[in-house]
Parts: C-alpha cells; structure tokens; sequence
C-alpha cells in the first residue's frame, strides 16, 4: 500500500458568524465531487456512528433541488437532516443550506463546499455559516481554534494525571 | 503530543459541535448538554486552563493560585467560580485556606463525548480516502474510459 501522507484537519473561524473545515485528499477535484456529490458513493463514506446505518440518501444536484440524508441507529433513533441546493459548480463549488430534524439552533445553516486543486490533490473547504454569530458560538461554543487546541491537549494531560493518581 | 494529533483534536471539537447536539434529543448519548456547555465554557479561557493544569498536580489556594499570575486574588477567584460553577473544581471545608481541588469527572465526561463523535468524522474522511484510492484505480485501469466525472443524470 502506498504510503500517503496523513491528512491533517485545519480548523478556522474566518468570520463571525462561520466555520470553516480544510482537509486535503489525494485525488483530482472531479473524482472528489463525485465521491460528494452521487449519493452511490456519499453512502459509502459519510457514515454515522457504530450501530447506524443509512436510511435515506436523496440528493437532486442542481440549482433549486433537494437533498436529504437520514441514518438510523440503535433503539429506532433517527437523525435526519436536508437543504437545497443554491450553488451548483461541478467539481468546484457546492454550496447549500442545511437543517436538522431535530434543530437546536435557530434558522438554517449554509455550507459551502470548495473543490480546490492542490499538488495534484484536491483540498475540500468546508465553510459554514450560521444565522448569527450567537449561533455560530453556540456551535462552536469556544473563542479560538487555538483555545480549542490546547483546551484539548490540557484536557488530555489532565485525564491521565487523574488516571495515574 | 505531535501537531498532527492536535490538528485532529480541534477537528474534533467542531465537528462534535456541530453533530452531537443534534444526535442528543434522538436519543444518542445521555451525557448532560448543560454540563458540557459549562465545562466547555471554562475551559475555554487560557488562565482557567493554567488553573486546572495547576490543581491537576496537587490542590492548592486561592493565594497559591494567584501567584503564579499577573492578576489580583480577586480576579482569580472569579475564575474559580466559573470552574466552580462548572463543577471542574470543588472546595475542601478546611477553615481558612479553603483549598481548591480538581475534579476529574466532568472533564473525562467532556472527553468521552468529544472521542465519539471525533471518531464519527474521522472514519469518515477515512472512508473517503479509501473511496477515492478505490476509484483511481479503476480508472487507471481503463485509461481512457473517460470519467464519469460531471454527467447528471436527471429525472431522480
């Protein structure tokens, strides 16, 4: 097997009221819009946790169509969520609204989605932006990727100092 | 711990936001949302942190605490009662120095949570290497077979 170089995951708030989420892969730009954007393939990866299985997976790529994917899990849970499509570029720009079934913040969110070529690869930008700032913190729910970041480590350093005490 | 494990940690941590609020009322997971929102808002201030890595080596007092910052005893008691608040932290009875201990629950509470949903996108991006590695082979294998690339179908 060949060994790639791991991906690593790039976190930012480029503005108030956004996420966004950069990871890069080792393929071209259509390949990944495909892999995105045919719900044949999208099933084979975006996956819910252990125990979840995809119940449904509707996607009508184009300017105005709907998508909707929805898993179910253990003890007949459900999660489901779907928007519209508002930008359609193929193998470059998707971008989309989005809603849960089960909303726990106000007003849709938009996700974009860009396909940018990079060394051979394809970087996918996630970006989504949320109806407010308030929202946005809400999902994030922390200042600075940088806070979030050495919160974690701390948080690790923590645990295994309780564990070994 | 390596750049790399801590680039996937911060993914974790919005990407856990972002999802596991919405798996909670469909009945995932029973951990508190409350709870979590406080430990998260604590933890998120780089003094509260320097609190907590202090107290995870031993209790100590709000003087002991204060010390090692440029802040009054003041300011740092208002930091921990945030911790407090979010049950990070808890005050023995003992009369006047009144130390402060840490207590771990919540925080491996918080980490439980954020693992499983951290593990949520990184078997998928990890599933999507796979399917890429996948379809570049087969299209390796048919040099020419053109790409299925954009062609729609329509009438979904």
């Amino acid at each position: 097997m060949p060994s790639t170089p791991k991906k690593s995951l790039e976190i930012t708030t480029p503005s108030d009221e956004e996420i966004r989420i950069t990871r890069s892969f080792d393929a071209p730009r259509m390949m990944v819009w495909d892999a995105y954007t045919r719900p044949e393939l999208l099933k084979r990866w975006l996956g819910a946790m252990p125990g979840w299985s995809w119940a449904e997976c509707e996607m009508d790529v184009r300017v105005g169509g709907k998508y909707r994917w929805a898993w179910r899990g253990p003890e007949g849970a459900e999660l489901g969520l779907g928007g519209v499509y508002r930008e359609v570029v193929p193998g470059e720009r998707l971008v989309s609204t989005e809603r849960y079934d089960q909303q726990w913040y106000e007003g849709d969110a938009v996700g974009t989605v860009e396909f940018r070529e990079a060394k051979g690869g394809t970087t996918l930008v996630t970006t989504l932006r949320y109806a407010s700032k308030a929202v946005r913190d809400a999902v994030l729910q922390s200042p600075a990727t940088s806070g979030m970041e050495s919160g974690y480590t701390l948080l690790d350093e923590l645990l295994a100092s309780s564990t070994a005490a | 711990m390596s750049p790399k494990y801590r680039a996937h940690r911060s993914l974790t941590r919005v990407q856990a936001m972002h999802n596991l609020k919405v798996m909670q009322p469909s009945g995932y997971g029973n951990l508190s949302d409350g709870r979590l929102d406080a430990t998260f808002a604590a933890l998120a201030d780089p003094t509260r942190r320097a609190i907590l890595a202090r107290l995870a080596s031993g209790e100590a007092s709000v003087r002991e605490l204060t010390e090692p910052f440029d802040m009054s005893q003041a300011a740092v008691s208002k930091h921990l009662k945030v911790l407090e608040r979010a049950g990070l932290i808890s005050r023995a009875r003992e009369a006047q120095r009144r130390p402060r201990r840490l207590e771990a629950a919540p925080l491996a509470e918080a980490n439980e949570w954020l693992e499983r949903y951290r593990q949520f996108w990184e078997d998928s991006y990890g599933r999507l290497d796979a399917l890429l590695a996948e379809m570049k082979q087969t299209t390796t294998k048919r040099p020419r077979g053109g790409s299925r690339g954009t062609t729609k179908r329509k009438g979904r």
